[in-house]
């Protein structure tokens, strides 16, 4: 028998089949079932006005999450959410508002490696983090899974990418990410699983890893898995979960694609408007006005990256011709930054300290940008008209290059400061 | 579903993303009857008024990439297109496609030759006609044209249970 991959391995599992290989289609269970604000309304819609016996399978694997407009920012966001709030309450589904964004408070508390998990919403990807099958799915999909408890899936071919060594110092997974993106394209990965192994990866924190996977689904992929090794292990008894199951590809695993990446080449990248795959190195983009900074998100709104924010702007100020956003991608992540003193610091350079939540970089409730405005951002895309205007201008880069950026008023890498 | 069917088409280029479909800030709104008129505004702000019943998209790679929105394909739906014909589509949007019935073809040479404003012929799990050209195009497993055929997903399963 062939070997497999991680991703053959997990659906094999969910399958209840002894083997899984790529192009299969099977039947499977769901672990988990991740839906936010997003969507859940035509969700709930969906089930009370078209089915004839609606019933939730096992609402213990269902987890809905308030993040994108919390809090709401008009009577009809307020009304869409009471729809939510109530149908949590009176089905018990598990239930956060105001916690952070969905994948962060996942991860948080949920998320178990060799687990199965469908999420309304495309960055559900981020959960390969802990060596999860976390996949984005519309609402229609999300109903299917929660009224049966299951659904169907192609088995994806695996790219590999095999990292070694170690990121340069100033350099983050965020460019690490946009790097793999411009070099695969923006479908690079469609349908495709790609899965992340090697000694480097071990170099890499949780935090690194979560916004490496997060982004996977801007190359196409359908899921992006890492190995789960003693950093994870960690993160997971640290949150006080286990393991549903530890997969790692077997050596003669089919892959599609094998590529080397050898972290020490990689260096502070910038995603240029209007696509993710449209990366150059941050130093040809130095001196582009901004008017708008964001450092947030399920991307790049964690601890490590308010460190990485607060070492660079302590003591400097916002420029005047911008506004910076600052926006902590959960409460924990809240909590730990103002114990630690970073708001202090944000605060004092003349940022705005905000809620956890979506904010612009699904381009709604706050710091939507106007016409012919540029924003610089940690979000996870910079589509055209994504943060507001048809003709604004979103850049795509790491924590660092963008508190620098806020710094300067216009496009700059920290070491230039 | 009709086998064959003719339409105008509308060309479109590569990496077509959900925002460019229906801009998060027209998601607030109560139905997609009320969005559809912003469809591909950040794009082209006048098409979704110049889109006609059965008329058809043609598109390059990678057509509705980014956000796991399921009115993206809803409101291509609403607009009355028949179908779209991409060199790829992104993976989320071709399950919700599927899941609301609406039909995705995928063709990698179409789009270099279609010039808009002009009408094609399709047969369905077959071929595309243009211009005296014929365009193969692979075949649909039949679970999936049962579901298009129906409406889509939630439709089908109750037609499949006699609700319907």
């Amino acid at each position: 028998m062939m070997g497999m991959t991680m991703a053959e391995k997990i659906i094999a599992c969910a399958a209840g089949v002894e083997n899984a290989k790529a192009g299969d289609i099977h039947t499977v269970e769901l672990d988990r079932l991740m839906s936010n604000d997003g969507t859940t309304h035509l969700t709930i819609d969906m089930y009370n006005n078209n089915l004839k016996n609606p019933h939730i399978k096992d609402v213990d694997k269902l987890v809905w999450i308030i993040d994108h407009n919390i809090p709401s920012d008009s009577p009809k966001t307020a009304a869409s959410h009471k729809k939510m709030r109530d149908f949590a309450k009176e089905n018990g589904i598990k239930f956060y508002e105001g916690e952070g964004v969905c994948h962060q408070v996942m991860m948080e508390n949920h998320v178990c490696p060799g687990e199965l998990i469908f999420g309304a919403d495309s960055h559900t990807c981020a959960y390969g983090a802990l060596g999860a099958f976390g996949t984005g799915v519309g609402c229609t999909d999300y109903l299917y899974a929660m009224v049966t408890g299951t659904s169907w899936l192609l088995v994806p071919e695996t790219i590999r990418f095999n990292l070694t060594g170690k990121l340069p110092e100033g350099v983050y997974a965020r460019d690490l990410i946009l790097t793999i993106i411009g070099t695969i394209g923006a479908n690079g990965a469609n349908y495709k699983a790609m899965e992340f192994a090697g000694e480097g990866l071990h170099n890499l924190t949780m935090s690194d890893r979560i916004s490496i996977c997060n982004l996977c689904v801007e190359a196409g992929a359908k899921t992006a898995l890492m190995e789960v090794d003693d950093v994870a292990m960690e993160y997971l008894r640290e949150h006080g979960r286990e393991p549903k199951a530890v997969f790692t590809s077997d050596v003669d695993a089919v892959f599609a694609q094998i590529v080397d990446i050898d972290l020490t080449e990689i260096q502070p990248i910038v995603a240029k408007p209007h696509f993710v795959d449209n990366v150059v190195p941050a130093k040809e983009c130095l001196g582009i006005k901004i008017d708008e900074a964001f450092l947030g998100s399920c991307n790049n709104g964690r601890i490590e990256d308010l460190r990485v924010g607060a070492a660079i702007i302590k003591g400097k100020k916002v420029s005047p011709e911008v506004r910076f956003l600052v926006v902590p991608a959960s409460r924990k992540v809240y909590s730990e930054a103002l114990s630690e003193g970073l708001l202090d610091i944000f605060i004092d350079a003349g940022a705005i300290v905000m809620n956890p939540n979506c904010s612009v970089c699904w381009g709604s409730c706050q710091g939507v940008i106007g016409e012919n405005e540029v924003l610089i951002s940690t979000g996870t895309r910079n589509f055209k008209g994504r943060a507001g205007h048809r003709d604004s201008y979103v850049y795509l880069a790491s924590a660092a290059t963008v508190t620098a950026s806020a710094v300067k008023g216009e496009i700059t890498t920290a070491d230039m400061l | 579903m009709n086998d064959t069917f003719s339409g105008k088409i509308w060309v479109l280029d590569d990496d077509i993303d959900t925002d460019i479909i229906i801009p998060t800030e027209y998601l607030a709104l109560k139905s997609v009857e009320d969005m559809k008129k912003y469809a591909f505004s950040p794009l082209r702000k006048e098409l979704a008024g110049q889109i006609r019943q059965g008329d058809i998209i043609v598109a390059g790679k990678n057509f509705g990439c980014g956000s796991s929105r399921e009115q993206a394909p809803e409101i291509i739906k609403a607009l009355g297109i028949k179908c779209i014909i991409a060199k790829s589509f992104a993976r989320i949007f071709y399950r919700n496609s599927i899941n609301n019935g609406l039909l995705l073809i995928e063709n990698k040479q179409l789009h270099d030759d279609a010039v808009e404003g002009d009408i094609i012929d399709v047969e369905v799990n077959n071929a595309v006609y243009y211009n005296g050209r014929e365009y193969k195009i692979s075949s649909l497993p039949q679970n999936l044209v049962d579901i298009i055929e129906a409406g889509g997903l939630v439709k089908a399963m109750r037609r499949r249970n006699g609700l319907d």
